[in-house]
């Protein structure tokens, strides 16, 4: 079932760790020996404005970014931003909307909520622990590393077991 | 398969590739003023302890000082956005006819789309305009292999080279392989006074040099493997460069391809032996039509261009298929969220009180030029980087009555607003300026500046105090305020201020909410 190439869309608005969480994929995705591309749209995103990121990885493609339709997945961090970003998603893509209040259940800081999505997606991608955990290690500063990997992985077993229960 | 490509290779952005192309490639000294979307360039530079690296107070001061090094014998690097390339043209142009001892490159980042940035200019015109060969990467791994063929050709050629980058390659990350740092022994001091003392007799003949040099890159233009034919399909055929590569290559993988790396001086032959062997020649930039000039200049009348209307705005995938056929721009982008200041920020404090006292509002550059915007809506002009200054000054010889006061960030007003504040008192002008002190380069991510005390890589140098600098410029009254807490204080200060036959600088100081502890 493993595609050639995975593409994924992220979205939400500054502040919510959106970029962080396409970091963490594009790691890992490097560490499991993928070529990857990932590209941001944000103007001034600390500011609260709308943010967006692409992830890539696999085989046989060029631009860092999607176009309409281009995604396999949907990652959207924040309602608002639901309807803009849903124009990426394939017609058969997975749109992972419905995680959004689940993930954010799981968690008592609204920090982590890009991780608890993370994990989520990871439930759907070839790239195996070792790499997950070497990506956490280069991307989250070691204080908060050990807490996000436990929701990271919670959070794809949740999913794991959602998809093949 | 994981622990092997993890040594060899990183996930890099294209300003982080370029650092590390240049930091292999030998480099000693870089300096810059930070502007997104070039800001990551001289922030990654600053982690290899090896290299003199700074922030400078200005773009002009920070070309001075690299272009001084590689004057000097070392391998040097000066980075800016394409505004910021505006702040020293006076400098790059000269450097043009002097030419270089050790390689010296100007890396310059594009914003088309202004994600953050006050215009849309094509810096690719000022290769042309300075006589300076121009590459132009298509992804961050291509950004760090072309700085280091940059500082061969600055080298071979004896000249300053620009590389010119876009907000979508210099913050698009990629696998990139990495390589060793190979030191360049640094050359000794040159005393040539028929180079570097621009005198008009040297400047003519550095003129003849540089027209003879223009003519020696033109050749090696055309032989360049940074300038690549791709035949495959030759019904239709694309001349391009830049990003737009790959986003032609997603949408036409099958069609043939002149993709410019060495974009100028242009490789006239080149480019007219592709256009023969294709039968439709489709020619592909973002912004101005720098190539499409050209091309109809060298006569191939059988070549496509895109649109007008498409010399506004960034491309991306979706908007290609329309670009490549000559299409008018139909889709707008959707409308996104705007940014606004953050919850707790000192400028909300500031712009609330000049907008209650209904003040015309000489902006500036920065995270409070958001001032502008609803709800505070308090700010009437913001054109360039210390105008908050100057424009003050104007406005009122326009309108000696009205009420108009200017303000300026502090990393602004060290950049360019201190040469304002001396005119303005030299010149009698009277009224009020604010500098907004958070203590930071906010706007770009909180880089430190001179007011702050520490350098680039943190470390504690001497502080320059605003209070005293603003006294000593002429400044009748210098008042220093924290805004937070204390709107009605600062109300009356303005009122008393602005009634006052004297020319005033108020600094609200607080620090920025997002400030790195
Ligand atoms: S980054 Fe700092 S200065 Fe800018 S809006 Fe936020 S708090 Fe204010």
């Amino acid at each position: 079932m493993k595609k050639a190439q995975y593409n994924i869309t992220f979205g939400g608005i500054g502040g919510q760790g959106i970029i962080k969480a396409s970091e963490l994929l594009g790691w890992a995705a490097l560490y499991e020996g993928y070529p990857v591309k990932k590209s941001e749209v944000h103007g001034m995103s600390q500011r609260g404005g709308s943010v967006e990121s692409h992830v890539r990885f696999g085989k046989g493609f060029f631009s860092p970014l999607l176009g309409a339709g281009q995604a396999d997945f949907l990652l959207c961090f924040h309602a608002d931003e639901h309807e803009r970003l849903a124009e990426f998603l394939k017609d058969d893509g997975v749109d992972l909307f419905e995680w959004l209040d689940k993930a954010a259940a799981m968690i008592d800081n609204p920090k982590m909520l890009n991780t608890a999505l993370m994990g989520v997606l990871a439930a759907y991608l070839p790239i195996r622990q070792p790499s997950w955990d070497k990506a956490f290690e280069t991307v989250f500063p070691e204080k908060i590393r050990q807490r996000n990997i436990e929701i990271f992985n919670q959070a794809r077993h949740m999913a794991q077991t959602a998809i093949n229960p | 398969m994981a622990g092997k490509t993890s040594l060899e290779k990183a996930f890099l952005s294209g300003n982080e590739a370029l650092a590390r192309g240049a930091w292999e490639a030998g480099l000693c000294v870089a300096a810059a003023y930070p502007g997104t979307p070039s800001t990551e360039i001289l922030e990654s530079l600053a982690t290899y302890p090896e290299l003199s690296v700074q922030w400078s107070v200005n773009e002009k001061v920070a070309f001075e000082v690299a272009y001084g090094a590689a004057v000097g014998g070392v391998r040097s690097l000066f980075a800016c956005k394409h505004v910021g390339l505006n702040v020293a043209m006076d400098p790059l142009m000269t450097a043009s006819y002097a030419g270089v001892e050790a390689g010296f490159v100007v890396v310059v980042c594009d914003d088309p789309g202004m994600h953050s940035s006050q215009n849309e200019q094509d810096s690719r015109w000022v290769g042309v305009f300075s006589k300076l060969p121009v590459l132009e990467p298509s992804t961050p791994a291509e950004a760090k292999a072309f700085v280091a063929e940059a500082f061969g050709i600055s080298e071979k050629f004896d000249t300053p080279v620009i590389v010119r980058m876009t907000t979508r390659i210099s913050h698009s990350k990629e696998d990139v392989a990495l390589g060793q740092r190979k030191e360049t022994p640094p050359k000794p001091l040159a005393a040539k006074m028929q180079k570097y003392v621009m005198l008009p007799k040297v400047a003519r003949m550095r003129h003849e040099f540089i027209e003879q040099r223009l003519e020696k890159l033109r050749a090696y233009s055309e032989k360049t493997k940074l300038n690549k034919t791709e035949l495959k399909d030759t019904k239709l055929g694309f001349i391009t460069s830049s990003v737009s590569y790959c986003y032609l290559k997603e949408v036409f993988p099958e069609a043939s391809y002149l993709k410019l790396g060495f974009l100028y001086p242009f490789c006239d032959e080149k480019i007219k032996a592709f256009a023969a062997s294709v039968k439709k020649v489709v020619v592909v930039e973002e912004l101005d039509p720098f190539l499409e000039e050209h091309v109809k200049a060298l006569g191939i009348r059988k070549a496509h261009f895109k649109h007008p209307s498409f010399r506004v705005g960034e491309f991306n995938p979706s908007l290609i298929g329309d670009v490549a056929a000559g299409k008018e721009r139909h889709v707008e982008p959707k409308p996104v969220r705007p940014p606004r200041l953050c919850p707790g920020c000192p400028h909300w404090a500031t712009f609330s009180v000049l907008k209650k006292l209904g003040l015309y509002v000489a902006g500036d550059i920065g995270c409070y030029t958001l001032g502008a915007l609803p709800p505070t809506s308090a700010m009437h002009t913001c054109i360039c980087m210390g105008a908050g200054v100057t424009f003050h000054e104007g406005l009122r010889l326009a309108h000696p009555e009205a009420k108009i006061v200017g303000v300026v960030g502090d990393s602004t007003f060290v950049h360019s607003g201190i040469t304002g504040l001396i005119n303005a008192a030299y010149n009698k002008a009277k009224g009020v300026i604010f500098i907004l002190d958070n203590s930071t380069t906010a706007m770009t991510g909180g880089q430190p500046h001179p007011a702050t005390g520490r350098t680039i890589r943190e470390e504690p140098t001497k502080q320059l105090d605003l209070a005293a600098l603003c006294r000593c410029c002429g400044a009748d009254n210098v008042d220093v305020i924290d805004p937070i807490g204390h709107v009605k204080a600062l109300e009356e200060l303005v009122l008393k201020r602005l009634d006052e036959d004297a020319l005033s600088v108020i600094i609200t100081k607080h620090p920025c909410v997002l400030k790195k502890k």
